[in-house]
Parts: structure tokens; sequence; C-alpha cells
């Protein structure tokens, strides 16, 4: 890529999130503004999708509401989210979790990663 | 073509940039100047006006003498590209001078964007214009054919401007009213909303409005 558009991707870039992948649970911090005020929404489940790229990278994060199945896609590099926190290390044998849309209950659970290098 | 004064640039390639609210805007990066002022050509002179500017600096041992003269006459450096802005005013210019992005743009401002669309090489009619092709299956021979091009006895010929198959790409594009995102002179960068016609490196024509 060029130095040129690699500067600008830079400074936009964010290297405060943690590494995570598809299968762990993470909560995500959001800033969004209700009327004129400004708060921080929480969205927790798990990552069934991890996009890669450099300015368009982004991940898909998948919960259970009310018994509804919610899933949201973040762009990576997203000025509005505040923090990224891993809540459980998940191990998967695949990268695109798109099987746990037809799986709900006991059949849905990841076992979790224990050997973390 | 816009009768007012721009700039040369080239396209670098295309990103995104994020707005205070977290809003994703599509943007093109193009390398704008430094661009030199080679020659004001009058009316009266010339038969049009027109400023001719130059662009991407080259080495001087490079270029042909001819044209080594050409740059040496208005003090410039030897540029590898060369081009004229029909600009009816050209009492405010001269040779020589440097064409500033900061004067030209500021954001928010619409331009045009002159440059040359990607080659496609020789392609059918259904990737060329658009056409609906036949039927893919059901023993239909007639898959991204033409079809008809024309009646029998009667023009008993091809009408003029017949879309066929034939070279795509490789034509001069204009896009017009391209919203500037930011301007960074000091590094002679434009960030326009939205593709700009042509392939990466490739040169563009931008004009201010």
């Amino acid at each position: 890529m060029s130095v040129i558009l690699d500067r600008i991707n830079q400074e936009q870039m964010r290297f405060d999130h943690p590494d995570f992948r598809s299968g762990d649970t993470v909560q995500v911090h959001i800033r969004i503004i209700e009327g004129n005020k400004e708060r921080v929404q929480m969205f927790q489940g798990v990552v069934i999708k991890r996009k890669n790229g450099t300015m368009d990278a982004s991940y898909t994060v998948r919960k259970m509401s009310h018994g509804v199945g919610v899933e949201k896609t973040f762009a990576l590099h997203n000025p509005r989210i505040e923090q990224i926190d891993v809540v459980t290390r998940g191990r998967v044998r695949r990268s695109r979790l798109y099987y746990l849309r037809s799986r709900r209950g006991k059949a849905a659970r990841i076992q979790e990663r224990k050997f973390i290098k | 073509m816009p009768k007012t004064m721009g700039i040369l640039g080239k396209k670098i390639g295309m990103t995104r940039i994020y707005s205070e609210l977290g809003k994703a805007t599509p943007v093109t990066v193009v390398e704008a100047g430094p661009c030199r002022i080679l020659q004001v050509k009058s009316l009266v002179k010339d038969g049009y006006s027109a400023i001719q500017v130059g662009f991407a600096e080259k080495k001087a041992s490079r270029v042909t003498k001819p044209l080594l003269g050409h740059f040496n006459k208005s003090g410039a450096e030897a540029y590898s590209y060369i081009k004229e802005f029909r600009v009816e005013n050209v009492e405010q210019y001269e040779a020589g001078q440097a064409i500033s992005l900061e004067a030209l743009f500021k954001v928010g401002d619409l331009v045009d964007i002159q440059g040359t669309s990607k080659g496609h090489g020789f392609q059918g009619v259904v990737k060329r214009y658009g056409f609906k092709g036949g039927c893919a299956g059901h023993g239909s021979h007639h898959h991204r054919a033409p079809g008809s091009i024309g009646c029998s006895a009667w023009p008993a010929r091809v009408v003029k401007g017949k879309k066929m198959p034939g070279r795509m790409g490789n034509d001069t594009v204009m896009t017009k009213n391209v919203i500037i995102i930011d301007v960074r002179a000091e590094e002679n960068i434009l960030l326009l909303k939205g593709p700009v016609p042509g392939a990466k490196q490739s040169l563009l024509k931008i004009f201010s409005k």
C-alpha cells in the first residue's frame, strides 16, 4: 500500500483494543447519543466473525435478547467505541460461527479456551 | 469543460474517514500538486486564453532539449505532465507561479474531476452497455449475444452508433460535483468524497468551481 494512504489510515486506526477472535465473548462499550445526552451502551455477546482489513476491518457480535438472536457488526476502528472487554475466550474450530444462528440454549454453548498463548 | 482554474493530481487510493460522531465517509486520496504555472496563454497572442500547468517533477536530464527550454523560460523545474486549464481571466496569473492548494480549495467545496477510466479491453455488450443477455438455460443458445442489430431490406444497413462489442474503458471521464472532505496543503493531499475515475497512480485534473 502506498505510504500516503498508510499514513492517513494510521492516524485513525485504533491499537488500544484487546486481541480477540471468533468464539470469544466480548462486551462492547458504545457511546451513543440519545436526544441531547450522551451515554455508553453495552453490547455483550459472542464474536461470530472477524473481517480483516485496514480501515474496513470489522467484527460481528451475536447475543440472545429475550429469546431473539441479535447481531451487531462494528467497525474495528470506529471512534465511538469506548472499549472492548473480553469476557471469556472460546475454543472454536472455525472462524465464522454462522452455525450458532440455527442453535439455541445448550447447543449454542462454546467451550472455553483454557490455554492461551 | 469548466472554464475554471484547477490543479493536477495523482490518484493514490481509497479509504474511509470517521467523523466525530463515528460516521464513516468513503474518500479518495489524491496527491494534488505541487504544480507550477509554465505559460499563460492569452486571447491576443495564442488565440485562446489558458493556463498551462506542470505537475510531478522530473530530472532535467530526462527531458528533451526543446521541452527543457520551455521549462526554463518560466523558471520552473522539469515536469512529467503538462496540462492546460481554459481560464478566461488570465491577468492574475503569471508564468513560474506555484499553485497553492489552500487558495484554490477549501473543505466542503465542490470540484469536478477529470481522469482516464480503467481500461477493460475488448468487451461484449453485456459488460460494456449493460444489455440483459439471453436465457442461460432451457436449451437457449442465446447467452450473452447482442441479438438483432437492425432491420432488413430497409434501411439495409446498421444504424450508426449502434451499441456493439468493442474496447471498453480508457476513456476521458469527468465526475462532477465531488465534495472536498479535507485539504492538507502542507502534504499536498486532497481527500474527496467517493470514487473518482481512473486507476491508482493515474493523472487527475481537478477543476475548482
